[in-house]
């Protein structure tokens, strides 16, 4: 990152939690991009509106719950979060199904978002 | 025949491609993000539940469970344990992996 210059990155995260890396990795990234000071989005479509479904319980399956992370992201000043209408009603989830506060728009509303960023990370 | 699979029905196809292949009194297992067909609401829920009245369906209670899905399982899916998917496989002559 150029010094001083704050650019809009938004990460959009489209896969579901555990099936496959991308959630974690996404998460990590986030993380460690948050110590850059940028303006920082998060978006969920498609089967990433999973990764916010309340009430994982990883024990079973023997692989690391990172749901509380998305919890902490306030914490490093991430709190544009963004849930696709459409996937939501796909899956039979409401707003009242995601672990954190977020704001639900349509994919078309996504999409003018997407057009005002510096960078999309897709996940 | 015990017929498995592991994609979630609104990413991947497999799940339709398996559906349609089954053969009546054959069993589907629902694993990993495969679960998610089997969960309420789910786009996927209708189709499962046609399938359903000729074929066994079970889903994988861990899977479920880590991805926050318990309390949603559809009507008419069996919820099995690690030791209850081993079961399925020694009971079946042989079995199809839709990855």
């Amino acid at each position: 990152m150029s010094e001083g210059q704050v650019k809009k990155i938004m990460y959009v995260n489209r896969k579901a939690p555990y099936g496959t890396i991308y959630a974690l990795e996404s998460l990590e990234v986030v993380l460690i991009a948050a110590a850059f000071d940028q303006d920082v989005s998060l978006v969920f479509m498609d089967d990433g509106v999973y990764q916010l479904k309340k009430g994982h319980q990883t024990k079973g399956i023997e692989v690391k719950n990172f749901q509380p992370t998305y919890r902490a992201l306030d914490d490093y000043d991430v709190n544009k979060l963004y849930v696709q209408k459409e996937a939501l009603e796909a899956r039979g989830l409401s707003e009242e199904d995601m672990c954190v506060p977020v704001e639900v728009l349509s994919a078309a509303e996504i999409g003018k978002l997407m057009d005002q960023q510096d960078v999309l990370l897709s996940f | 025949m015990l017929h498995i699979v592991n994609k979630s029905p609104l990413e991947r196809s497999t799940l339709d491609s398996c559906l349609a292949a089954a053969q009546p009194g054959a069993a589907v297992l629902l694993i990993e993000d495969g679960v998610y067909a089997a969960t309420r609401g789910n786009a996927a829920e209708s189709r499962l539940r046609a399938a359903s009245a000729r074929l066994e369906i079970y889903v994988l209670a861990p899977d479920l469970e880590a991805r926050g899905m318990a309390q949603s399982l559809a009507e008419g899916v069996k919820s099995i344990d690690y030791t209850g998917f081993v079961e399925l496989v020694v009971q079946h002559k042989n079995c199809q992996s839709w990855l």
